[in-house]
Protein backbone atom coordinates (compact mmCIF):
# COMPACT_ATOMS: atom_id res chain seq x y z
CA UNK A 1 0.00 0.00 0.00
CA UNK A 2 1.50 3.32 -0.98
CA UNK A 3 1.79 6.09 1.74
CA UNK A 4 -0.89 8.22 0.51
CA UNK A 5 -3.65 5.37 0.44
CA UNK A 6 -2.85 4.59 4.20
CA UNK A 7 -3.18 8.28 4.91
CA UNK A 8 -6.10 8.39 3.86
CA UNK A 9 -7.15 5.07 5.46
CA UNK A 10 -5.73 6.76 8.78
CA UNK A 11 -7.97 9.96 7.71
CA UNK A 12 -11.58 8.06 7.36
CA UNK A 13 -10.79 5.56 10.51
CA UNK A 14 -10.43 8.90 12.83
CA UNK A 15 -13.79 10.64 11.32
CA UNK A 16 -15.37 7.73 12.26
CA UNK A 17 -14.21 7.34 15.49
CA UNK A 18 -14.23 11.18 15.89
CA UNK A 19 -17.91 10.99 15.74
CA UNK A 20 -18.27 9.11 19.00
CA UNK A 21 -17.14 10.91 21.49
CA UNK A 22 -17.97 9.63 24.60
CA UNK A 23 -20.83 11.03 27.36
CA UNK A 24 -21.88 13.82 24.62
CA UNK A 25 -24.66 14.89 22.66
CA UNK A 26 -26.52 12.63 24.98
CA UNK A 27 -27.89 15.49 27.26
CA UNK A 28 -31.75 15.75 27.58
CA UNK A 29 -33.04 19.85 26.76
CA UNK A 30 -33.35 20.76 30.19
CA UNK A 31 -29.86 19.57 31.32
CA UNK A 32 -28.35 21.78 28.41
CA UNK A 33 -30.56 24.45 29.31
CA UNK A 34 -29.52 24.32 32.89
CA UNK A 35 -25.99 24.34 31.90
CA UNK A 36 -26.25 27.35 29.98
CA UNK A 37 -27.72 28.70 32.89
CA UNK A 38 -24.55 28.06 35.00
CA UNK A 39 -22.25 29.25 33.00
CA UNK A 40 -23.69 32.73 32.08
CA UNK A 41 -23.97 32.62 36.26
CA UNK A 42 -20.64 31.65 36.94
CA UNK A 43 -19.50 34.34 34.41
CA UNK A 44 -21.48 37.02 35.96
CA UNK A 45 -20.66 36.32 40.04
CA UNK A 46 -16.65 35.93 38.64
CA UNK A 47 -17.04 39.38 36.95
CA UNK A 48 -18.46 40.90 40.03
CA UNK A 49 -15.98 39.37 42.46
CA UNK A 50 -13.43 39.95 40.13
CA UNK A 51 -13.44 43.43 39.78
CA UNK A 52 -13.67 43.93 43.60
CA UNK A 53 -10.82 41.73 44.05
CA UNK A 54 -8.59 43.91 41.11
CA UNK A 55 -9.52 46.85 42.98
CA UNK A 56 -8.61 45.26 46.67
CA UNK A 57 -5.56 43.61 45.35
CA UNK A 58 -3.98 46.45 43.44
CA UNK A 59 -4.84 48.83 46.78
CA UNK A 60 -3.00 46.87 48.81
CA UNK A 61 0.07 46.85 45.88
CA UNK A 62 -0.28 50.93 46.41
CA UNK A 63 -0.70 51.38 50.25
CA UNK A 64 -4.40 51.70 50.04
CA UNK A 65 -7.34 50.09 51.25
CA UNK A 66 -9.72 50.08 47.52
CA UNK A 67 -13.53 49.88 48.17
CA UNK A 68 -14.41 49.27 51.79
CA UNK A 69 -17.86 51.23 52.24
CA UNK A 70 -20.46 49.17 50.09
CA UNK A 71 -20.96 45.87 51.94
CA UNK A 72 -18.47 44.02 54.26
CA UNK A 73 -15.14 44.11 53.02
CA UNK A 74 -16.90 46.31 50.23
CA UNK A 75 -17.68 43.08 48.51
CA UNK A 76 -21.40 44.67 47.38
CA UNK A 77 -18.76 47.60 45.88
CA UNK A 78 -19.32 46.25 41.98
CA UNK A 79 -22.69 45.72 42.21
CA UNK A 80 -23.86 49.16 43.20
CA UNK A 81 -21.72 49.91 40.44
CA UNK A 82 -23.58 47.91 37.74
CA UNK A 83 -26.65 49.38 39.21
CA UNK A 84 -25.60 52.63 38.50
CA UNK A 85 -24.78 51.93 34.83
CA UNK A 86 -28.45 50.31 34.38
CA UNK A 87 -29.79 53.94 35.91
CA UNK A 88 -27.43 56.11 33.51
CA UNK A 89 -29.00 57.67 30.65
CA UNK A 90 -27.77 55.72 27.23
CA UNK A 91 -26.35 58.78 24.95
CA UNK A 92 -25.89 57.36 21.35
CA UNK A 93 -23.37 60.39 19.92
CA UNK A 94 -25.24 62.29 16.88
CA UNK A 95 -21.97 61.02 14.66
CA UNK A 96 -22.25 57.59 14.99
CA UNK A 97 -23.50 54.80 12.99
CA UNK A 98 -26.62 53.62 14.72
CA UNK A 99 -26.80 50.01 14.37
CA UNK A 100 -22.66 49.28 14.02
CA UNK A 101 -22.78 51.40 17.21
CA UNK A 102 -25.40 49.01 18.72
CA UNK A 103 -24.26 45.78 18.01
CA UNK A 104 -20.46 46.30 19.00
CA UNK A 105 -20.52 45.86 22.91
CA UNK A 106 -23.14 42.91 22.14
CA UNK A 107 -20.46 40.96 19.50
CA UNK A 108 -17.76 41.49 22.19
CA UNK A 109 -19.56 40.02 25.17
CA UNK A 110 -20.74 37.11 22.87
CA UNK A 111 -17.44 36.45 21.76
CA UNK A 112 -15.81 36.34 25.02
CA UNK A 113 -17.90 33.72 26.87
CA UNK A 114 -18.60 31.74 23.82
CA UNK A 115 -14.80 30.01 25.21
CA UNK A 116 -16.70 28.92 28.03
CA UNK A 117 -18.55 26.57 26.64
CA UNK A 118 -16.57 24.32 25.36
CA UNK A 119 -13.66 24.23 28.94
CA UNK A 120 -14.34 20.93 30.93
CA UNK A 121 -14.71 22.07 34.73
CA UNK A 122 -15.16 18.07 35.50
CA UNK A 123 -15.58 15.17 34.88
CA UNK A 124 -18.58 13.01 34.61
CA UNK A 125 -21.35 13.55 37.45
CA UNK A 126 -24.58 12.49 38.47
CA UNK A 127 -27.61 15.15 38.01
CA UNK A 128 -30.92 14.35 38.79
CA UNK A 129 -30.09 10.93 37.61
CA UNK A 130 -28.32 11.87 34.71
CA UNK A 131 -24.61 11.03 34.24
CA UNK A 132 -23.16 13.85 32.52
CA UNK A 133 -19.91 15.70 32.40
CA UNK A 134 -19.54 19.13 33.91
CA UNK A 135 -18.88 20.69 30.51
CA UNK A 136 -21.48 22.24 27.89
CA UNK A 137 -20.17 21.12 24.41
CA UNK A 138 -17.59 18.94 23.22
CA UNK A 139 -17.18 19.17 19.59
CA UNK A 140 -14.08 17.33 18.28
CA UNK A 141 -12.72 20.64 17.63
CA UNK A 142 -13.21 22.29 20.57
CA UNK A 143 -9.83 24.55 21.00
CA UNK A 144 -10.53 26.18 17.50
CA UNK A 145 -13.69 27.18 18.74
CA UNK A 146 -12.35 28.96 21.72
CA UNK A 147 -9.33 30.44 18.81
CA UNK A 148 -12.64 31.71 16.55
CA UNK A 149 -14.16 33.55 19.43
CA UNK A 150 -10.97 35.22 20.25
CA UNK A 151 -11.00 36.28 16.93
CA UNK A 152 -14.24 37.63 16.48
CA UNK A 153 -13.65 39.62 19.14
CA UNK A 154 -11.60 41.90 17.44
CA UNK A 155 -14.76 43.28 15.30
CA UNK A 156 -16.16 44.06 18.82
CA UNK A 157 -13.44 46.36 19.50
CA UNK A 158 -12.90 47.79 15.89
CA UNK A 159 -16.54 48.23 15.16
CA UNK A 160 -16.82 50.24 18.04
CA UNK A 161 -14.15 52.57 17.54
CA UNK A 162 -14.92 53.06 14.15
CA UNK A 163 -18.78 53.34 14.42
CA UNK A 164 -18.42 56.31 17.58
CA UNK A 165 -17.67 58.90 14.71
CA UNK A 166 -14.78 60.06 17.37
CA UNK A 167 -11.05 60.24 16.40
CA UNK A 168 -9.87 59.12 19.43
CA UNK A 169 -12.01 56.17 19.46
CA UNK A 170 -10.96 55.33 15.46
CA UNK A 171 -7.37 55.50 16.28
CA UNK A 172 -8.02 53.13 19.64
CA UNK A 173 -10.12 50.92 17.56
CA UNK A 174 -7.28 50.80 14.93
CA UNK A 175 -5.19 50.44 17.27
CA UNK A 176 -6.62 47.27 19.22
CA UNK A 177 -7.24 45.11 16.41
CA UNK A 178 -3.47 45.48 15.12
CA UNK A 179 -2.51 44.90 18.74
CA UNK A 180 -5.45 41.55 18.94
CA UNK A 181 -3.92 40.15 15.82
CA UNK A 182 -0.30 40.27 16.45
CA UNK A 183 -0.88 38.30 19.62
CA UNK A 184 -3.29 35.78 17.68
CA UNK A 185 -0.57 35.08 16.06
CA UNK A 186 1.53 33.67 18.62
CA UNK A 187 -1.60 32.25 20.68
CA UNK A 188 -2.34 30.09 17.61
CA UNK A 189 1.28 28.70 17.30
CA UNK A 190 1.79 27.94 20.94
CA UNK A 191 -1.24 25.84 21.15
CA UNK A 192 -0.10 23.79 18.36
CA UNK A 193 2.84 22.17 20.60
CA UNK A 194 -0.09 21.12 22.84
CA UNK A 195 -1.92 19.44 19.64
CA UNK A 196 1.76 17.86 19.00
CA UNK A 197 1.98 16.13 22.26
CA UNK A 198 -1.72 15.24 23.00
CA UNK A 199 -2.64 14.36 19.33
CA UNK A 200 -6.31 15.98 19.86
CA UNK A 201 -8.16 18.90 19.27
CA UNK A 202 -10.99 18.04 22.09
CA UNK A 203 -10.23 20.59 25.61
CA UNK A 204 -11.56 17.27 27.57
CA UNK A 205 -9.20 14.45 25.81
CA UNK A 206 -6.36 17.08 26.52
CA UNK A 207 -7.50 17.40 30.24
CA UNK A 208 -7.26 13.81 30.07
CA UNK A 209 -4.01 13.20 28.25
CA UNK A 210 -2.30 15.55 31.88
CA UNK A 211 -3.39 12.53 33.84
CA UNK A 212 0.01 11.29 34.03
CA UNK A 213 3.73 11.97 33.03
CA UNK A 214 4.62 9.73 30.59
CA UNK A 215 7.87 7.31 30.88
CA UNK A 216 10.72 8.48 29.14
CA UNK A 217 13.96 6.43 28.57
CA UNK A 218 17.22 8.36 28.37
CA UNK A 219 20.92 6.59 28.19
CA UNK A 220 19.35 3.60 30.28
CA UNK A 221 17.62 5.80 33.28
CA UNK A 222 13.95 6.12 33.40
CA UNK A 223 12.40 9.17 33.96
CA UNK A 224 8.69 10.11 34.52
CA UNK A 225 8.07 13.27 32.51
CA UNK A 226 5.65 16.06 34.32
CA UNK A 227 2.55 15.28 33.41
CA UNK A 228 1.29 18.76 32.97
CA UNK A 229 2.31 20.48 29.84
CA UNK A 230 3.50 24.19 31.47
CA UNK A 231 6.28 22.25 32.23
CA UNK A 232 6.70 19.74 29.59
CA UNK A 233 5.76 22.32 26.90
CA UNK A 234 7.36 25.35 28.60
CA UNK A 235 8.29 27.81 26.01
CA UNK A 236 4.48 27.13 24.41
CA UNK A 237 3.15 28.43 28.37
CA UNK A 238 5.26 31.22 28.36
CA UNK A 239 4.33 32.21 25.01
CA UNK A 240 0.64 31.93 25.41
CA UNK A 241 0.93 33.11 29.12
CA UNK A 242 2.22 36.71 27.12
CA UNK A 243 -0.18 36.39 24.18
CA UNK A 244 -3.00 35.62 26.44
CA UNK A 245 -2.02 39.23 28.11
CA UNK A 246 -2.16 40.82 24.37
CA UNK A 247 -5.09 39.23 23.70
CA UNK A 248 -7.36 40.74 26.26
CA UNK A 249 -6.00 44.26 26.17
CA UNK A 250 -5.05 44.20 29.80
CA UNK A 251 -1.85 46.03 31.02
CA UNK A 252 0.82 46.21 30.55
CA UNK A 253 -0.84 45.84 27.01
CA UNK A 254 -3.47 48.07 27.55
CA UNK A 255 -2.73 50.50 24.30
CA UNK A 256 -6.06 50.72 22.81
CA UNK A 257 -7.44 52.51 26.16
CA UNK A 258 -4.20 54.36 26.80
CA UNK A 259 -5.97 56.74 28.91
CA UNK A 260 -3.03 59.50 28.73
CA UNK A 261 -2.69 59.61 24.86
CA UNK A 262 -6.67 58.47 23.80
CA UNK A 263 -8.94 59.22 26.61
CA UNK A 264 -11.21 56.16 27.01
CA UNK A 265 -9.60 54.38 23.19
CA UNK A 266 -12.29 52.35 21.75
CA UNK A 267 -15.31 52.83 23.95
CA UNK A 268 -14.94 56.96 24.76
CA UNK A 269 -18.21 57.35 23.18
CA UNK A 270 -20.22 54.41 25.39
CA UNK A 271 -22.52 55.00 28.15
CA UNK A 272 -24.53 53.33 30.43
CA UNK A 273 -25.57 49.44 29.41
CA UNK A 274 -23.17 49.56 26.78
CA UNK A 275 -20.08 50.83 28.22
CA UNK A 276 -21.02 47.82 31.27
CA UNK A 277 -21.29 45.30 28.38
CA UNK A 278 -17.38 46.40 27.28
CA UNK A 279 -16.38 46.02 30.84
CA UNK A 280 -18.36 42.83 31.38
CA UNK A 281 -16.51 41.56 28.00
CA UNK A 282 -13.05 42.61 29.16
CA UNK A 283 -13.49 40.44 32.42
CA UNK A 284 -15.29 37.58 30.97
CA UNK A 285 -12.32 37.36 28.33
CA UNK A 286 -9.68 36.98 30.94
CA UNK A 287 -11.33 34.69 32.51
CA UNK A 288 -12.12 32.46 29.17
CA UNK A 289 -8.53 33.30 28.15
CA UNK A 290 -7.32 31.85 31.81
CA UNK A 291 -9.84 28.63 31.32
CA UNK A 292 -8.40 28.02 28.55
CA UNK A 293 -4.33 27.99 30.02
CA UNK A 294 -5.70 26.29 32.90
CA UNK A 295 -7.12 23.15 30.26
CA UNK A 296 -4.10 23.31 27.85
CA UNK A 297 -1.44 23.75 30.20
CA UNK A 298 -2.58 23.20 33.77
CA UNK A 299 -4.18 20.46 34.23
CA UNK A 300 -6.89 21.53 33.39
CA UNK A 301 -10.09 20.30 36.45
CA UNK A 302 -7.26 17.57 38.14
CA UNK A 303 -6.29 18.87 41.36
CA UNK A 304 -2.84 19.66 41.93
CA UNK A 305 0.05 17.54 43.44
CA UNK A 306 -0.15 17.58 47.06
CA UNK A 307 -4.34 17.17 46.96
CA UNK A 308 -3.96 14.91 44.50
CA UNK A 309 -2.13 12.26 47.00
CA UNK A 310 -6.05 11.83 48.00
CA UNK A 311 -8.03 9.64 45.76
CA UNK A 312 -11.34 11.36 46.16
CA UNK A 313 -9.70 14.14 44.55
CA UNK A 314 -10.64 13.99 40.86
CA UNK A 315 -14.19 12.31 41.13
CA UNK A 316 -17.42 14.31 42.16
CA UNK A 317 -18.17 18.00 42.53
CA UNK A 318 -14.28 18.89 43.31
CA UNK A 319 -12.66 19.25 40.14
CA UNK A 320 -14.94 22.39 40.51
CA UNK A 321 -13.35 23.96 43.30
CA UNK A 322 -9.86 22.76 42.02
CA UNK A 323 -10.81 24.76 38.78
CA UNK A 324 -11.72 27.89 40.22
CA UNK A 325 -8.93 27.87 42.38
CA UNK A 326 -6.53 27.88 39.56
CA UNK A 327 -8.28 30.20 38.18
CA UNK A 328 -8.40 33.06 40.80
CA UNK A 329 -4.66 32.16 40.88
CA UNK A 330 -4.23 33.15 36.89
CA UNK A 331 -6.82 35.84 37.67
CA UNK A 332 -4.27 37.38 40.33
CA UNK A 333 -1.38 37.15 37.77
CA UNK A 334 -3.69 39.59 35.68
CA UNK A 335 -3.84 42.34 38.49
CA UNK A 336 -0.28 41.51 39.91
CA UNK A 337 1.18 42.75 36.27
CA UNK A 338 -1.63 45.34 36.33
CA UNK A 339 -0.56 46.31 39.47
CA UNK A 340 3.48 46.25 38.69
CA UNK A 341 4.45 46.77 35.18
CA UNK A 342 4.16 50.32 33.30
CA UNK A 343 2.69 50.15 30.18
CA UNK A 344 4.77 49.21 26.73
CA UNK A 345 5.27 51.65 24.19
CA UNK A 346 3.44 50.89 20.71
CA UNK A 347 6.96 50.03 18.96
CA UNK A 348 7.74 47.97 21.88
CA UNK A 349 5.08 46.16 21.67
CA UNK A 350 4.82 45.37 17.89
CA UNK A 351 8.61 44.56 18.71
CA UNK A 352 7.66 41.89 20.82
CA UNK A 353 5.01 40.45 18.92
CA UNK A 354 6.09 40.18 15.91
CA UNK A 355 10.24 40.00 16.24
CA UNK A 356 10.13 37.85 19.62
CA UNK A 357 7.29 36.05 20.17
CA UNK A 358 6.44 35.11 16.67
CA UNK A 359 9.84 33.70 15.37
CA UNK A 360 10.48 31.89 18.67
CA UNK A 361 6.95 29.90 18.19
CA UNK A 362 7.55 29.03 14.73
CA UNK A 363 11.28 27.78 15.84
CA UNK A 364 9.87 25.65 18.79
CA UNK A 365 7.22 23.85 16.49
CA UNK A 366 10.18 22.58 14.30
CA UNK A 367 12.67 21.68 17.11
CA UNK A 368 9.74 19.83 18.61
CA UNK A 369 8.51 17.83 15.74
CA UNK A 370 12.12 17.02 15.31
CA UNK A 371 12.83 15.97 19.18
CA UNK A 372 9.66 13.29 18.98
CA UNK A 373 10.57 12.20 15.47
CA UNK A 374 13.98 11.14 17.16
CA UNK A 375 12.49 9.60 20.30
CA UNK A 376 10.12 7.64 17.94
CA UNK A 377 13.09 6.16 16.15
CA UNK A 378 14.93 2.89 16.58
CA UNK A 379 18.52 4.33 16.95
CA UNK A 380 17.84 7.14 19.03
CA UNK A 381 21.09 8.21 20.50
CA UNK A 382 23.02 8.64 16.99
CA UNK A 383 19.90 10.80 16.36
CA UNK A 384 20.49 12.81 19.24
CA UNK A 385 23.96 13.95 18.60
CA UNK A 386 22.90 14.93 14.68
CA UNK A 387 19.84 16.86 16.17
CA UNK A 388 22.50 18.47 18.93
CA UNK A 389 24.89 19.33 16.09
CA UNK A 390 22.47 21.01 14.10
CA UNK A 391 20.42 23.07 16.47
CA UNK A 392 24.25 24.33 17.71
CA UNK A 393 25.06 24.60 14.28
CA UNK A 394 22.03 27.19 13.37
CA UNK A 395 22.41 28.72 16.88
CA UNK A 396 25.98 29.80 15.17
CA UNK A 397 24.58 31.18 11.82
CA UNK A 398 22.24 33.32 13.97
CA UNK A 399 24.98 34.52 15.68
CA UNK A 400 27.27 35.06 13.48
CA UNK A 401 24.80 36.97 10.72
CA UNK A 402 25.28 40.21 10.03
CA UNK A 403 23.09 42.28 12.19
CA UNK A 404 21.53 45.76 10.32
CA UNK A 405 22.14 48.40 11.89
CA UNK A 406 20.01 50.99 13.63
CA UNK A 407 19.76 53.68 10.96
CA UNK A 408 16.75 55.00 12.74
CA UNK A 409 17.25 59.27 12.47
CA UNK A 410 18.36 61.12 15.88
CA UNK A 411 15.61 63.53 16.44
CA UNK A 412 17.00 66.30 17.78
CA UNK A 413 14.37 67.15 20.90
CA UNK A 414 12.36 70.47 21.06
CA UNK A 415 13.57 71.90 17.86
CA UNK A 416 12.27 69.77 14.96
CA UNK A 417 11.70 66.63 16.90
CA UNK A 418 8.90 65.78 19.20
CA UNK A 419 7.38 68.36 21.17
CA UNK A 420 9.42 67.99 24.14
CA UNK A 421 10.44 70.84 25.75
CA UNK A 422 14.10 71.89 25.78
CA UNK A 423 16.00 70.57 28.91
CA UNK A 424 17.71 73.94 29.73
CA UNK A 425 14.13 75.18 29.77
CA UNK A 426 14.43 79.03 31.66
CA UNK A 427 11.33 79.67 33.10
CA UNK A 428 10.18 83.11 33.52
CA UNK A 429 9.54 84.32 37.09
CA UNK A 430 5.50 84.05 38.00
CA UNK A 431 3.42 87.02 37.28
CA UNK A 432 1.76 85.95 40.42
CA UNK A 433 4.47 87.37 42.50
CA UNK A 434 4.09 90.67 42.07
CA UNK A 435 0.83 90.67 43.25
CA UNK A 436 1.92 89.56 47.07
CA UNK A 437 1.42 91.66 49.88
CA UNK A 438 4.22 94.18 50.72
CA UNK A 439 5.05 93.18 53.76
CA UNK A 440 5.62 89.59 52.91
CA UNK A 441 8.19 90.85 49.96
CA UNK A 442 9.41 92.82 53.19
CA UNK A 443 9.76 89.90 54.87
CA UNK A 444 11.59 87.97 52.14
CA UNK A 445 13.86 90.73 51.69
CA UNK A 446 15.19 90.85 55.29
CA UNK A 447 15.44 87.09 55.60
CA UNK A 448 17.58 87.34 52.54
CA UNK A 449 19.47 89.86 53.79
CA UNK A 450 19.93 88.37 57.10
CA UNK A 451 21.00 84.77 55.03
CA UNK A 452 23.42 86.95 53.28
CA UNK A 453 24.88 88.34 56.55
CA UNK A 454 25.31 85.41 57.94
CA UNK A 455 27.13 83.94 55.12
CA UNK A 456 28.96 87.59 54.94
CA UNK A 457 29.89 86.98 58.27
CA UNK A 458 30.40 83.02 58.88
CA UNK A 459 34.27 82.80 57.84
CA UNK A 460 35.63 85.61 59.90
CA UNK A 461 33.99 83.80 63.06
CA UNK A 462 35.43 80.49 62.28
CA UNK B 1 -29.16 16.58 20.76
CA UNK B 2 -26.89 13.11 19.47
CA UNK B 3 -25.09 12.38 16.87
CA UNK B 4 -21.87 14.29 15.27
CA UNK B 5 -23.74 18.12 15.47
CA UNK B 6 -25.00 17.76 18.89
CA UNK B 7 -22.48 19.90 20.47
CA UNK B 8 -23.09 22.61 17.43
CA UNK B 9 -26.47 22.22 18.53
CA UNK B 10 -25.77 23.43 22.30
CA UNK B 11 -23.52 26.04 21.38
CA UNK B 12 -26.79 27.30 19.31
CA UNK B 13 -28.73 27.32 22.22
CA UNK B 14 -26.29 29.25 23.98
CA UNK B 15 -26.03 31.44 21.03
CA UNK B 16 -29.71 32.00 21.55
CA UNK B 17 -29.68 32.27 25.89
CA UNK B 18 -26.75 34.54 24.85
CA UNK B 19 -29.86 36.93 22.62
CA UNK B 20 -32.36 36.40 24.92
CA UNK B 21 -30.29 38.20 27.68
CA UNK B 22 -29.07 41.04 25.80
CA UNK B 23 -33.16 41.92 25.00
CA UNK B 24 -33.81 41.62 28.87
CA UNK B 25 -30.75 44.04 29.99
CA UNK B 26 -31.31 46.54 27.30
CA UNK B 27 -35.16 46.50 28.02
CA UNK B 28 -34.50 47.07 31.30
CA UNK B 29 -31.90 49.68 30.59
CA UNK B 30 -34.84 51.59 28.62
CA UNK B 31 -37.03 50.78 31.49
CA UNK B 32 -34.73 52.32 34.16
CA UNK B 33 -33.06 55.06 32.16
CA UNK B 34 -33.58 58.35 31.88
CA UNK B 35 -33.79 59.83 28.00
CA UNK B 36 -33.42 63.01 27.35
CA UNK B 37 -30.79 63.98 24.71
CA UNK B 38 -29.51 67.36 24.08
CA UNK B 39 -27.02 68.94 21.54
CA UNK B 40 -24.34 69.40 23.97
CA UNK B 41 -24.75 65.60 24.94
CA UNK B 42 -24.62 63.90 21.49
CA UNK B 43 -21.49 65.91 20.21
CA UNK B 44 -18.42 64.13 20.20
CA UNK B 45 -16.25 63.87 23.10
CA UNK B 46 -12.86 65.85 23.00
CA UNK B 47 -11.25 66.47 25.82
CA UNK B 48 -14.16 69.31 26.94
CA UNK B 49 -13.58 71.59 23.75
CA UNK B 50 -15.30 71.93 20.91
CA UNK B 51 -14.86 68.96 17.79
CA UNK B 52 -12.74 69.65 15.06
CA UNK B 53 -15.05 69.51 12.51
CA UNK B 54 -15.22 65.80 10.57
CA UNK B 55 -15.05 62.33 12.73
CA UNK B 56 -12.17 61.15 10.95
CA UNK B 57 -9.10 60.75 11.97
CA UNK B 58 -5.57 60.04 9.11
CA UNK B 59 -4.87 56.24 10.28
CA UNK B 60 -1.34 54.87 9.16
CA UNK B 61 -0.75 52.21 6.52
CA UNK B 62 1.51 50.06 8.92
CA UNK B 63 -1.64 48.57 10.15
CA UNK B 64 -3.01 46.95 6.83
CA UNK B 65 0.71 45.42 6.51
CA UNK B 66 0.45 44.03 9.48
CA UNK B 67 -3.28 42.92 8.87
CA UNK B 68 -1.45 41.06 6.02
CA UNK B 69 1.00 39.03 7.80
CA UNK B 70 -1.77 38.33 9.98
CA UNK B 71 -3.73 36.58 7.63
CA UNK B 72 -0.42 35.10 6.60
CA UNK B 73 0.37 33.40 9.92
CA UNK B 74 -3.57 32.75 10.66
CA UNK B 75 -3.73 30.53 7.63
CA UNK B 76 -0.19 28.43 8.51
CA UNK B 77 -1.50 28.26 12.12
CA UNK B 78 -5.28 26.29 10.16
CA UNK B 79 -2.66 23.74 7.73
CA UNK B 80 -0.33 23.27 11.39
CA UNK B 81 -3.43 22.31 13.22
CA UNK B 82 -4.14 18.73 11.37
CA UNK B 83 -0.57 17.95 10.70
CA UNK B 84 0.41 18.28 14.74
CA UNK B 85 -2.36 15.58 15.51
CA UNK B 86 -0.97 13.18 13.23
CA UNK B 87 2.30 13.79 12.37
CA UNK B 88 3.91 10.91 14.73
CA UNK B 89 1.19 8.08 13.92
CA UNK B 90 2.52 4.94 12.22
CA UNK B 91 2.54 5.75 8.12
CA UNK B 92 3.92 9.69 8.75
CA UNK B 93 7.52 9.48 9.78
CA UNK B 94 10.37 11.52 9.00
CA UNK B 95 8.66 12.64 5.81
CA UNK B 96 5.96 14.49 6.90
CA UNK B 97 8.00 16.16 9.80
CA UNK B 98 10.13 17.87 6.64
CA UNK B 99 7.38 18.82 4.70
CA UNK B 100 6.32 20.39 7.29
CA UNK B 101 9.81 22.27 7.71
CA UNK B 102 9.90 23.36 4.50
CA UNK B 103 6.45 24.71 4.40
CA UNK B 104 7.39 26.68 8.17
CA UNK B 105 10.68 27.70 6.27
CA UNK B 106 8.73 29.11 3.63
CA UNK B 107 6.71 31.12 5.28
CA UNK B 108 9.73 32.35 7.98
CA UNK B 109 11.49 33.65 4.78
CA UNK B 110 8.03 36.12 4.59
CA UNK B 111 8.62 37.19 7.58
CA UNK B 112 12.27 38.01 7.36
CA UNK B 113 11.67 39.92 4.03
CA UNK B 114 9.35 41.98 5.76
CA UNK B 115 11.64 41.90 8.70
CA UNK B 116 14.32 43.46 6.48
CA UNK B 117 12.11 45.93 4.57
CA UNK B 118 11.40 47.41 7.54
CA UNK B 119 8.13 47.29 8.02
CA UNK B 120 8.15 45.10 11.30
CA UNK B 121 9.49 48.79 12.49
CA UNK B 122 6.96 50.58 14.22
CA UNK B 123 8.31 54.38 14.66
Amino acid sequence: MNPLAERTDWYADSLTAASEVEGFGRDPWWLIIGKILAIFLFLIVMTIFTIWYERRVVGRMQHRPGPNRAGPFGLLQSVADALKLAFKEDITVSAADRLVYFAAPIISVTAAFIGYSVIPFGPEVSIFGHRTALQLADVEVSVLVVLAASSMAVYGVVLAGWSSGSPYSLLGGLRSAAQMISYEVGLGLSIVAVFMTAGTLSTSEIVAAQEAGQPYQIGGFELTLPAWYAILLFPSFMIFLISMVGETNRAPFDLPEAESELVGGFHTEYSSLKFALFFLAEYIAMMTMSGILITLFLGGWRAPWPISLWDGANSGWWPLLWFTGKLLILLFVFIWLRGTLPRLRYDQFMHLGWKVILPISLAWIVVLGGIRAVNDSADSEYLWLTVVGLVSLVALLIYLLPRPKDVRPQLDPGAGGFPIPPLDLEVPPSPRAARLPAARQATRQAVSAGTADTASTGPKEG
Amino acid sequence: MDGYLGGYASLGLLLIAAALLFVVAFGANRLLSPRNPSGAKTTTYECGIDPVPGDWAQAQIRYYVFAYLYVLFAVESVFLFPWAMVFDRPGFGVVTLVEMGVFIAVLALGLLYAWRKGVLRWT
